[in-house]
């Protein structure tokens, strides 16, 4: 094991080290104001103002008070800041008689996406992992028919869920919702981790056999270092899909597991009444943290180039 | 790390398979009982008039009959067939330039990753209002040009039914690309530095580097962006409920959402399942021989 | 000061606590989220605890494609709430059919629903085979046309007392750069408007003829005409809108850029909450001022069949306790909406609110298309009028052959 795919992975860091050191792919280093610099970070600057540009009206929209919203002008910022709108989405907004807010299914969002997240991950990467290095008869019959499913709507499959889930009696618990996720997010993330597996230098696959370890010893030791960059983004699919999922979550639930977009969809979704767009816009900004900093913080393993993680198994 | 799985020195055929076949039960379970059985179960009830519930009274093709004659039906096709391609090109395109960009080692890497793929966090009951209000004439950005002093200056995607799934398309494009650059970059990250010093060495330029070298070793990733993309453009429902509710008229209408209303809103299981089989069809016709040759032929690890 | 209130309120909030069981709970599911019906089920809460149960509260906003595979999933899954809100009428019928619904007949029996209850018509949606299965709580109408003071003011024009006034008035409006009529995008705001005109234009006996009695010929003939003629000026008029939800609409109208809105008559929450006061800010013609009549669709509750005896009994005081006079007066001021009984005093209702109920006290009323027709229908209905408000190019004459199909196949 240790012998030939940690030599051909410590050259790959060698490289890494080199590539940091060199700088950019390009060919000669450069001085800050250089004309390549000026067009990188002015076309990512001009394409951060896009992306930011509705994130601006949310927020301004936000601290203003309804009034104020009612004038009409969605850029300007507001004349009077105020939190109340934030305080309201978080703890006040009411869903029917509970007036507690978004803090109300904060845990729940939490309890049902981290094993959501977690085992559908493990079973998909090592799924993918089976479907690329491991391949045995059948095997892409199955597949075939899981990325076909990733087309189907899922409201479609509602009613047939329901009946399945029924029969194994799991109906209304949170296992039933952890496997729902897991279901739909399988066809995604297999195929993610099948082509991503697929597609990593097969020498270093070869060298682990030939040391002699088998399925799980060259899953655990050698492609999951490897691939922190498809994990990360195996994590943001489901992490944002799990997180700001509500149908499955009440569908397939009782309410007292159901999840905060729950609340979500009550504070800005209500039929009739007035709409409060300002609590609308805080109470967004709020649920869409946890997925945000779960990119922030986890965005940092993509740092890591395919070399530098091998070198660690 | 050698004391591990002795057994498995030279593995046999059969030690070998056990173990991916067990990793792969789940898979099989999924797509035979949910997708397969679900799906069957599924196109049955099309041929039912069930209504609220399903119930197993037969009409034929009534509803499929129905649904060709439907005018909105053909509407939502047709946008589905613009939305689609226009979305597909450009979030590839998109997409890979923002992954090459974020990879010449720039600085503020994390924040602007960030930045890109915020909106794919939020939920877009809201941001399509947002949406709405940016693209409204009377509040948006047509009326912020005209402040500046271009008067003639017109921008209301969503209230021209000849322009309107445009206007969808600008901010699915806005929620989507994130993920696509993500992707991509990953990707990226997954290339041997090697090739990159090679190509230096040769004297390549950068650009021909990417299309000519760079772009074939991302096969992987790009089909599975592929599927992402395109998957989500078949099921696109949210986006259009937010920003148009299928408007002006029925002009933004699109597949998955006549699917959902008349399954929920009119309480036509029937005929929402027959829309549902009909989109579905579509697919299979489409990914069927395309799997079949990405999937099934021959690859390089057999 | 503010941002400190909130750090508290983030943290008293984490923790969340789980009401501890006392007397029976039941479950109950509704689609009322928005503060004046959160305020107003709070009321029904109210009284039901007061009878030693308890109410826990299963809200989920957005009605049809929303909340609706939720009650339904729930029911058939086998783990029912229990009681849910649907729009009474034609919305669970099956679920009744199907043997999943509990028949409340006793309990009407006993507390002579079919006495108190006005409209009798109400009564009569919730029954299927001479059997009750649910309980109306109260009446929202859709004939209502609002109008602001300020608008015709600017533009040198009498408010209108009718449609013809305000079609004729409508010139003056555009010279001064108003919408004259606000009209949203969601395709419910189009069909419902388009109800409206018939009622008002084409009165009360031909709205029957061509909902109930699903008469083809009617809706193909000479008098469903004039009404799409009607339809045609108000396409004409709400060109420029340029807005989506409802209350945007009514926004425009509260601001005086817009003259008037057709809507129902929970838009004058929104003018209660501008700060606008009937007659003087604004302007409401029920039966847009040509046809006193109004529709009585509205809200009601359904109790899926529970094993548990005595979930069950606590369903029959539910279902007794909606019906109560305090419960009816408490819970309609809070939801702006008329009660279902009419032996109730509502000295706090407002002016327009007062009309609806001098309306309703005439016996001016028609059911709702929500209880003639099935959704299925409605939904089909809703797609032509959608089209046609927004589509220029298509004429009153094509668009009255697609209702008169529509209307054929309806059921």
């Amino acid at each position: 094991m240790d012998n030939l795919a940690s030599k051909s992975a410590l050259k790959r860091h060698e490289a890494e080290d080199t590539r940091i050191k060199a700088g950019p792919r390009g060919s000669k280093p450069r001085s800050a104001l250089s004309r390549r610099n000026i067009i990188v970070y002015g076309t990512l600057i001009l394409v951060a103002v896009y992306y930011l540009l509705p994130l601006y009206v949310m927020i301004v929209t936000s601290l203003k008070g309804m009034p104020e919203i009612r004038v009409g002008n969605i850029f300007a910022p507001p004349l009077e800041i105020t939190f109340e709108p934030w305080v309201k989405a978080w703890a006040e907004a009411c869903t029917g008689l509970n007036c507690d807010g978004l803090s109300r299914g904060f845990w729940n969002s939490v309890r049902i996406t981290v094993p959501s997240v977690l085992i559908s991950i493990a079973v998909a990467s090592v799924n993918g992992y089976a479907l690329a290095n491991w391949r045995f008869k059948g095997a892409d019959l199955f597949f075939t028919i899981l990325i076909i499913g990733a087309f189907i709507p899922y409201q479609v499959m509602i009613y047939p869920i329901v009946i399945v889930l029924r029969e194994m009696g799991v109906y209304g618990t949170l296992t039933g919702l952890v496997i729902v996720h897991t279901i739909f997010g399988m066809p995604i993330l297999t195929l993610l981790f099948r082509n991503y597996f697929a597609g990593l230098p097969e020498e270093l696959f070869k060298a682990a056999r030939v040391d002699g370890a088998g399925f799980w010893t060259i899953y655990l030791k050698i492609m999951l270092p490897m691939s922190l960059p498809i994990f990360v983004v195996a994590m943001i699919l489901q992490v944002t899909g799990i997180w700001n999922d509500f149908l499955f979550g009440v569908v397939f639930t009782r309410p007292e597991y159901y999840p905060m977009t729950v609340q979500l969809n009550n504070i800005v979704n209500s039929v009739q009444g007035v709409k409060e767009y300002n609590v609308n816009m805080a109470a967004t900004i709020l649920t869409g943290l946890v997925p945000l900093t779960v990119y922030f913080v986890s965005g940092r393993l993509f740092v890591r180039g395919i070399a530098a993680g091998a070198v660690k198994g | 790390m050698t004391g591990l799985t002795r057994g498995s020195v030279r593995p046999n055929q059969w030690l070998r398979n056990l173990n991916a076949k067990i990793a792969s039960i789940p898979m099989i379970l999924t797509a035979l009982v949910i997708f397969v059985g679900g799906t069957a179960w599924t196109v049955v009830y099309s041929f039912t008039n069930s209504k609220l519930l399903p119930r197993l009274k037969f009409v034929g093709l009534d509803q499929y009959e129905r649904l060709w004659e439907a005018p909105r039906w053909i509407i939502s096709i047709q946008n589905l067939a613009v939305f689609g391609f226009f979305s597909l090109i450009f979030s590839l395109v998109i997409g890979f330039v923002l992954a090459a960009l974020m990879d010449q080692k720039i600085r503020f890497e994390n924040t602007f990753r960030t930045i890109m793929l915020y909106p794919f966090a939020l939920s877009f009951i809201v941001t399509g209002l947002v949406w709405q209000w940016l693209l409204n004439p009377q509040y948006g950005i047509q009326s912020i040009v005209r402040s500046l002093g271009w008067e003639s200056f017109s921008f209301d995607p969503l209230y021209d039914s000849d322009i309107v799934i445009y206007g969808i398309l600008i901010a699915a494009l806005w929620q989507g690309t994130g993920l696509v650059m993500c992707l991509m970059l990953a990707g990226l990250r997954g290339i041997d530095e090697d090739i990159w010093k090679a190509a230096r060495v040769d004297g390549i330029p950068m650009w021909k580097t990417y299309v000519l070298i760079i772009i074939p070793m991302m096969r992987g990733v790009i089909i599975t962006t592929l599927v992402i993309i395109a998957s989500g453009i078949v099921k696109v429902y949210d986006l259009v409920v937010a920003q148009t509710s299928g408007g002006p008229g029925i002009a933004s209408e699109v597949p998955a959402k006549y699917v959902y209303d008349y399954m929920f809103l009119a309480q036509n299981l029937g005929q929402g399942f027959a829309a549902s089989t009909m989109m579905l069809l579509t697919v299979a016709i489409i990914i069927v021989p395309w799997a079949y040759l990405e999937f099934g032929g021959g690859r390089k690890r057999g | 000061m503010k941002l400190r209130s909130l750090v508290g309120a983030l943290a008293a909030t984490v923790a969340l606590p789980l009401g501890v069981a006392g007397a029976t709970d039941l479950e109950v599911t509704h689609w009322w989220t928005s503060g004046g019906e959160a305020a107003a089920v709070a009321e029904l809460a109210k009284a039901f605890d007061a009878t030693g149960n308890k109410w826990v509260d299963g809200a989920i906003a957005g009605s049809g494609g929303t909340a609706r595979p939720i009650m339904i999933s729930r029911i058939t899954g086998g783990d029912p709430m229990g009681a849910t809100q649907f729009n009474h009428g034609r919305q669970a019928e099956e679920l009744v059919e199907a043997g999943l619904m509990r028949d409340l007949s006793e309990v009407a029996e006993r507390e002579k629903w079919r006495e108190i209850v006005k409209p009798s018509s109400l009564l009569d949606s919730c029954t299927i085979e001479g059997k009750i299965y649910c309980a109306p709580v109260n009446i929202h109408s859709w004939q209502w046309l609002w109008l602001s003071n300020a608008a015709f003011k600017q533009a040198g024009v009498e408010v209108p007392k009718n449609w013809d006034e305000f079609v004729a008035a409508a010139p003056a409006l555009e010279k001064a750069g108003i919408i004259p009529l606000a009209l949203g995008g969601q395709p419910w705001q189009a069909s419902g408007a388009f109800d409206v005109l018939m009622v008002a234009i084409a009165g009360k006996d031909v709205f029957e003829q061509v909902f109930a009695k699903k008469d083809a010929e009617v809706a193909a003939g000479p008098e469903i005409a004039k009404v799409f003629k009607a339809a045609d000026d108000a396409r004409r008029l709400s060109k420029g809108s340029n807005v989506q939800d409802w209350n945007q609409a009514t926004n425009l109208v509260i601001t005086g850029k817009a003259g008037g809105q057709i809507m129902g008559d929970w838009a004058q929450g929104e003018f209660q909450v501008a700060g606008q006061k009937a007659g003087e800010d604004y302007t409401c013609l029920p039966g847009l001022g040509v046809n006193e009549v109004i529709s009585t669709g509205g809200d009601a509750f359904y109790f899926p069949l529970i094993e548990d005896e005595e979930k069950s009994k606590a369903q029959e005081v539910l279902a007794s306790t909606l019906l109560k006079p305090e419960t009816q007066v408490a819970f309609n001021l809070k939801k702006g909406s008329l009660p279902v009984r009419g032996d109730v005093d509502l000295a706090a209702a407002n002016d327009c609110m007062k009309k609806g109920l001098d309306i309703l006290a005439k016996g001016n009323v028609i059911q709702g298309t929500d209880q003639l027709l099935s959704p299925d229908s409605q939904k089909q209905k809703e797609d032509l009028f959608s089209e046609f408000f927004a589509n220029p190019s298509m004429t009153p004459e094509d668009a009255q052959k697609r209702f008169a199909e529509i209307i054929a196949d309806a059921d």
